[in-house]
């Protein structure tokens, strides 16, 4: 039963593997190992079922089987099916040759082909980010690891939980500049969580399992585990690992109790507290825990660039996102508060701007699973180590407890002044007729699509617009690459996602700049039937670096213009590139006709769509704090800085 | 700047002196020596490191080295509760008419004569730092053509070991 190449639609796939989990299996020993084995789709569910690994079910269940003897490239995928890998992203070359073999018979992983190995590496972040799973990808070594470099240090950077297997050169050849060879763990041992390279074939399964277990538990993280060929090759005993435990590796989950009563205290006593809210809030999925507790004391929230999704933006307690594109309520709520409580998040130079004058007057609350992460930046006056889900329900319910009579205090002075700050200052921009505005554009495509889509984007101004001006109301909705900020995130990324959750649609909101760096995914797209949605923010300039030129640069604009625009000679041109690769291509140049385009996009849905939407190149970011200065220089717009006196009277009573 | 001293108890694998020593150079901090060795448990490896660091560094430090898989412990060694020793050679110039003042000087610091040659000697001793420098200060007017410094290696004071319940399960 070998997997047919041609368009196959992913719905049905994955339909398929969950409503046949005990479907029979074909003749031989390989059938009864399907059969004992959990389905992908079983062990997936038993995952979100109980928030825990699904390799660990996996795990147990394996323990008692009869070893039989395998290749190392028939272990590598049985490894992965016995991890309940669905999906894998990946490009063949010499050193990972021998596991595409066993690959092409798997009935339970699907592997895409990308066009470009970042593609994958991006398209597994994707995946996992949309799905809370762990995201694989696969790549030859030398040239084919060195391309997803880009993609581990994006995943390590903003946390997500993805496992890349390597091909390397045989294990005698090690060391001698063979062809190909590239040392992949040394080079991406700065940005790994963990590193395996495996020259042996009995070592293969347990080191795939323990990448699954580092990269999925505690601070989730990129690991990689590098293959040499001459392991994949040999055979030996197939051993899958009964205990995947290591000495120096244990997260610590639970809060310490002492912490959290210290911790609710401080709540029960603080008059302008703030809840500070970060991406660990998403990969812990901990947002019905973080609206109990804001809801439980009424404390205002802000959700950071990785946080967007984590707390309804239509909630009356929201006030948008910190830091240097932040909004005025969310940036100036910190700045006055007298308790900031961060959970997830690990005060990134982004959000707090100068650090020194951040949140100066407000003691500081902590919460991160990771500890090298607490008073890293900013002294941590409650410093709590542990699960973001663990610590908000442990607050809510010690907040309950021990101090029913301060959850009265309905917090209205401190109310008032944010309505008021949320009244004055909402999110805005400025009309320019001669083209789509790109806020406009991005908040019909949220309106239009709704809150149930994911939403990708790449790095720059559109990624920016696209945090401020969608409308997200559930986690996982919104995929960004945050901390490394890296351009061409979005196509491979929304790839991943369509995949992952092939039910809902997914919009790559894209600039001209970033899609031009691995838009060659679309073909992957097409071929794979993967009907994504890429609205491209075309302003025919790198426009955040154009922004900056004009802010900081007296308008001098030093190798940002594109030429993608309508006066320029259109290199390429979008739509005409969408067409080649089998995609439907449409433009859309004014305002009044941004719904109509929008609508017909959402009508195809039997390949991707590319919408160009032509913006005015001037239009810039506001909010804004320039980089290196206090919070407290916040801009609404250029040259606006917003009044917020009427709070040191309240600090005075 | 402070130096401290760090007793890191490790995985004995392949690369995981490399990943300690790339974590800290990346965060900027210099070591000032390294000494690497077994220990009384197999496959784990101690690696003894002092670094020049402010202390608030020194915990985010910590805390990173702490987060290597293969990191099983870190402990910082205080002056006051641990024995630290570093050794050292040194080949002195020294002819027949120097020979015994070099001894003697050796001998005041309970080194020895590891090798002799018509003008030169081979010195070496054990401790710590402040007296192998002593040391080296009163050979220096003899010439000193070579010094050779293993990295210091310490040990907590008492009867508590570093592996212990280091291993649970």
């Amino acid at each position: 039963m070998a997997r047919t190449s041609g368009p196959q639609p992913a719905a049905q796939d994955r339909a398929e593997q969950s409503e046949l989990p005990g479907q029979p299996a074909p003749e031989g020993a390989a059938a009864s190992r399907l059969r004992a084995a959990p389905s992908p789709a079983k062990i997936a569910t038993r995952s979100a079922q109980h928030g825990g690994p699904a390799h660990l079910g996996a795990v147990r269940d394996q323990g008692r089987r009869e070893p039989e003897i395998l290749s190392g490239a028939q272990a590598v995928v049985r490894s992965l099916e016995l991890l309940g890998v669905d999906t894998v992203f990946g490009l063949p070359g010499g050193t990972i040759l021998p596991t595409y073999d066993p690959l092409m018979d798997s009935e339970s992983i699907r592997h895409i082909l990308v066009r470009h190995e970042q593609g994958a590496g991006h398209a597994a972040e994707g995946y996992a980010a949309a799905t809370g799973r762990v995201g694989v990808c696969i790549a030859t070594s030398g040239p084919g690891a060195t391309n997803l470099i880009t993609a581990i240090a994006d995943a390590h950077m903003d946390s997500v939980p993805l496992v890349a297997i390597t091909g390397q050169q045989a294990s005698h050849l090690l060391g001698t500049d063979a062809f190909q060879e590239a040392d992949i763990v040394g080079m991406t041992m700065p940005v790994t969580k963990h590193s395996f390279l495996v020259t042996r074939t009995e070592d293969i399964p347990q080191a795939i399992a323990r990448a699954f277990h580092i990269a999925s538990s505690g601070r989730p993280g990129p690991v990689l585990v590098d293959i040499t060929k001459d392991a994949q090759v040999k055979t030996s005993e197939f051993r899958w690992p009964e205990n995947i435990e290591m000495p120096g590796y244990r997260p610590v989950m639970r809060p310490h109790s002492k912490q959290i009563r210290e911790a609710a205290r401080l709540i029960a006593g603080a008059r302008r507290p703030v809840l500070y809210v970060g991406g660990g809030v998403i990969r812990a999925g901990a947002h019905e825990e973080l609206r109990r507790l804001a809801e439980l004391a009424r404390i205002p929230v802000t959700t950071t660039l990785m946080a967007r999704g984590a707390f309804p933006d239509s909630h009356p307690q929201h006030l948008g996102m910190p830091g240097m594109h932040g909004s005025v309520p969310a940036v100036v709520s910190i700045q006055k508060s007298d308790l900031l409580i961060a959970v997830g998040s690990r005060f990134d130079d982004r959000v707090t701007g100068e650090l020194s004058s951040f949140a100066p007057r407000a003691t500081v609350i902590h919460a991160d699973i990771d500890p090298a992460e607490i008073s890293k930046n900013r002294h941590a006056d409650v410093p709590i180590v542990g699960d973001a889900r663990e610590v908000l329900a442990q607050l809510s319910e010690e907040l309950e407890n021990s101090w029913p009579e301060a959850l009265q205090d309905r917090r209205e002075a401190w109310w008032a002044q944010l309505d008021q700050l949320k009244e004055t200052y909402p999110l805005g921009y400025e009309s320019k007729d001669e083209a789509c505005d790109p806020q406009y554009v991005i908040q019909r495509i949220s309106a239009l699509t709704g809150p149930e889509a994911v939403y990708t984007a790449g790095v720059g101004q559109h990624q920016m617009w696209a945090a401020q001006f969608v409308s997200y109301e559930r986690p996982r909705s919104w995929l960004n690459s945050g901390g490394l900020g890296t351009m061409g995130y979005s196509v491979p990324a929304a790839m991943g996602a369509k995949v992952g959750e092939p039910d809902r649609v997914v919009w790559a909101i894209d600039g001209d700049g970033c899609f031009q760096m691995t838009n060659q995914e679309l073909a992957t797209c097409v071929i794979n039937n993967i009907p994504i949605k890429v609205a491209i923010i075309n302003n025919s300039s790198l426009g955040m670096v154009r922004q900056w030129q004009t802010l900081f640069y007296n308008g001098r604009y030093s190798n940002t213009d594109l030429n993608t625009g309508p006066d320029t000679i259109r290199v390429p041109d979008f739509v005409k590139l969408a067409e080649a690769y089998g995609c439907a291509g449409l433009r859309c140049e004014t305002n009044e006709d941004i719904d109509d385009t929008i609508r017909k996009a959402l009508e195809i849905n039997d390949r991707p769509v590319v919408v160009d939407f032509t913006v005015h190149r001037d239009a810039m970011v506001w909010p804004m704090v320039a980089a290196g200065v206090s919070n407290d220089e916040i801009q609404y717009a250029r040259g606006v800085r917003p009044q917020f006196d009427g709070f040191e009277e309240e600090e005075q009573g | 700047m402070s130096r401290h001293t760090l007793s890191v108890l490790v995985e004995d694998r392949p690369g995981v002196l490399a990943r300690l020593s790339g974590l800290i150079a990346r965060r900027g901090f210099n070591i000032h020596s390294l000494a690497v060795g077994v220990t009384e448990v197999d496959g784990l490896s101690r690696i003894t490191m002092v670094v020049d660091v402010e202390s608030a560094p020194l915990e985010q430090v910590t805390k990173q080295l702490n987060k290597l898989v293969n990191v099983i412990k870190v402990v910082e060694l205080e002056p006051q509760s641990s024995v630290r020793r570093a050794h050292v050679l040194f080949k002195v110039k020294a002819d027949a008419t120097q020979r015994s003042q070099v001894v003697s000087a050796v001998e005041l610091f309970r080194g020895s004569i590891v090798d002799v040659a018509p003008d030169s000697l081979t010195v070496e001793a054990t401790g710590e730092l402040a007296k192998l420098e002593a040391l080296q200060e009163v050979l220096e007017p003899f010439g000193i053509r070579e010094i050779v410094q293993s990295g210091t290696i310490a040990v907590q004071r008492g009867p508590k070991s570093i592996t212990d319940r280091s291993l649970r399960p």
